[in-house]
């Protein structure tokens, strides 16, 4: 079957006590075709990577708000890599400077969504750049 | 785990042996392949279906809300606090429309990431032709083979494919949130004649123990209820639990061993024939399917279809003929 949907995570990393926003873009993208994995609030970077890992991902997509991201973005990043799926697309939606963006890029975040990215972009972007794999 | 290479066969037969050396990534691998009922996951169960058997594969469900997902997390705990492994699927509805899925039952099942005795799958339903009971055992299959004690797979009770996967466990827990009303009305007459166990969730709610009580009374007729018939044939526990707190949840791991370590002995041959067909079923299905969109009659599948959507011929008529052609394709 090739024509099988993109397996998505959507994860709520840090402490930000809110997930309404993670929520409205896992049924958005659910509503886009996609199947979404969601893992609620205050996730860590290895319960994040654990569970990409377990549910076998195409696309890790991570929403903050706190402004804790250039802490537990990169690790993430980094444990995907230390696990042997650094082949997963990461994205990161949220408040983010103009100045983190390049680092982030450089730690291996292929998209960053600012506060008006619509669903429809995201999911473009994700089906343009995730590479389903076939076992 | 380096990316296997080579043929089906090869990458299968790597990937297996690394799933049950430990390698979660293999593992997680072989049941993307599962689920994509791909040549992989042929060939990989073609030779871990014979290592698997040792698990005891535990199905739950019951309506949206009921407390499963809580319930199971609620076991996992009691389940790695005796030092058991546990792997659970967690099957949730695809769109038929979009083919989308929203996966939620990890949420309540968290504070696992660190500990290599449990492992959580979510899946998607993916409207499989009849397939999902196959898809899902055979990723419990891959869990057994690979040395989890118990596979949990939860599954909303909407929907016969759904109730199906649960059926092929073996043993079924039918979860039910108390009612408010007079009536105990949720419970589905399908539903309940899977149900090796009955679990009246939420107990904290008021009316459980009433909701417990008049389902225990339901049940109660002898010589009728239960899967299967004559003298083998039981009641269902009916117990009550609130997942949230984890009170009745020891009561609910003993019912389970309990029925295990009946097992197979009191399981009427009927009832294994039935699990079994419901396993097969699906997959025919499937393979007629795909043998129906092959190139050689994908022609004749489309006019079919086509000729049922504008009404100018009926299902039955359709099927037949559908039957038919593959008969002669066969026979050239
Ligand atoms: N009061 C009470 N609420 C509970 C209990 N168990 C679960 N819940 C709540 O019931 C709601 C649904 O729980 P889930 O575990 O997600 O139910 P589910 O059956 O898995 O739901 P679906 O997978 O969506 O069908 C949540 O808000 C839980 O917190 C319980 O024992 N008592
Ligand atoms: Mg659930």
């Amino acid at each position: 079957m090739t024509d099988r949907p993109l397996k998505v995570l959507i994860a709520k990393p840090g402490l930000d006590g809110h997930d309404r926003g993670a929520k409205v873009l896992a049924r958005g993208l659910r509503d886009e075709g996609f199947e979404v994995v969601y893992t609620g609030l205050r996730q860590t970077p290895e319960m994040i990577v654990t569970a990409a890992l377990q549910e076998d991902v195409d696309v890790v997509g991570m929403s903050i708000l706190s402004g804790a991201h250039m802490t537990l973005v990169p690790r993430v990043c980094e444990q995907l890599r230390a696990r042997g799926m650094g082949d997963v697309l990461v994205t990161l939606g949220g408040i983010i400077p103009d100045d983190d963006i390049e680092p982030l890029r450089a730690a291996g975040v292929a998209g960053v969504f600012g506060p008006g990215t619509t669903i429809r972009e995201v999911a473009d972007f994700m089906r343009a750049r995730a590479t389903p794999r076939e076992a | 785990m380096t990316e296997p290479v080579g043929t089906p066969a090869e990458r299968a037969a790597a990937l297996a042996a690394a799933a049950r050396a430990g390698d979660r990534r293999a593992l997680a691998r072989l049941l993307t392949a599962v689920e994509n009922h791909t040549a992989v996951a042929e060939q990989a169960l073609r030779v871990l279906y014979p290592l698997a058997g040792g698990a005891h594969l535990v199905g739950i469900t019951g309506p949206p809300g009921a407390g499963k997902s809580t319930l199971v997390a609620a076991l996992i705990a009691e389940l790695r606090a005796a030092g058991r492994t546990v792997a659970v699927v967690a099957v949730d509805p695809s769109s038929p429309i979009t083919g989308g899925a929203l996966l939620g039952d990890r949420v309540r099942m968290q504070s696992y990431a660190s500990d290599d005795g449990v492992f959580i799958r979510s899946m998607a339903s993916r409207g499989h032709a009849g397939g999902l009971a196959a898809t899902s055992t055979s990723a419990a299959a891959v869990f057994d083979a690979s040395g989890f004690d118990i596979v949990l797979l939860e599954t909303v009770g909407t929907g016969q494919s759904e109730v199906e996967v649960a059926a092929a466990a073996d043993t079924t827990v039918v979860l039910e949130a108390p009612e408010m009303g007079d009536e105990v009305q949720a419970i589905k007459a399908g539903l309940l004649e899977v149900a090796d166990i009955v679990v009246v969730n939420k107990g904290d709610r008021p009316g459980a123990q009433r909701t417990a009580a008049q389902l225990r009374a339901m049940l109660a007729p002898p010589g009728e209820a239960g899967r299967g018939s004559g003298p083998a044939a039981r009641r269902p526990e009916v117990l009550v639990t609130t997942a949230m707190s984890g009170e009745g949840v020891p009561a609910l791991l003993a019912a389970l061993d309990r029925h295990r370590a009946r097992g197979s002995g009191e399981a009427t041959p009927a009832a294994r024939r039935a699990r079994a067909a419901a396993q097969v079923r699906g997959v025919l299905v499937e393979r007629l399917w795909a043998r129906l969109a092959a190139p050689g009659l994908a022609g004749a599948t489309d006019a079919a279809l086509e000729a049922v959507a504008r009404h100018d011929t009926d299902p039955y008529a359709a099927a037949d003929a559908l039957l038919a052609a593959l008969g002669r394709e066969e026979t050239r």
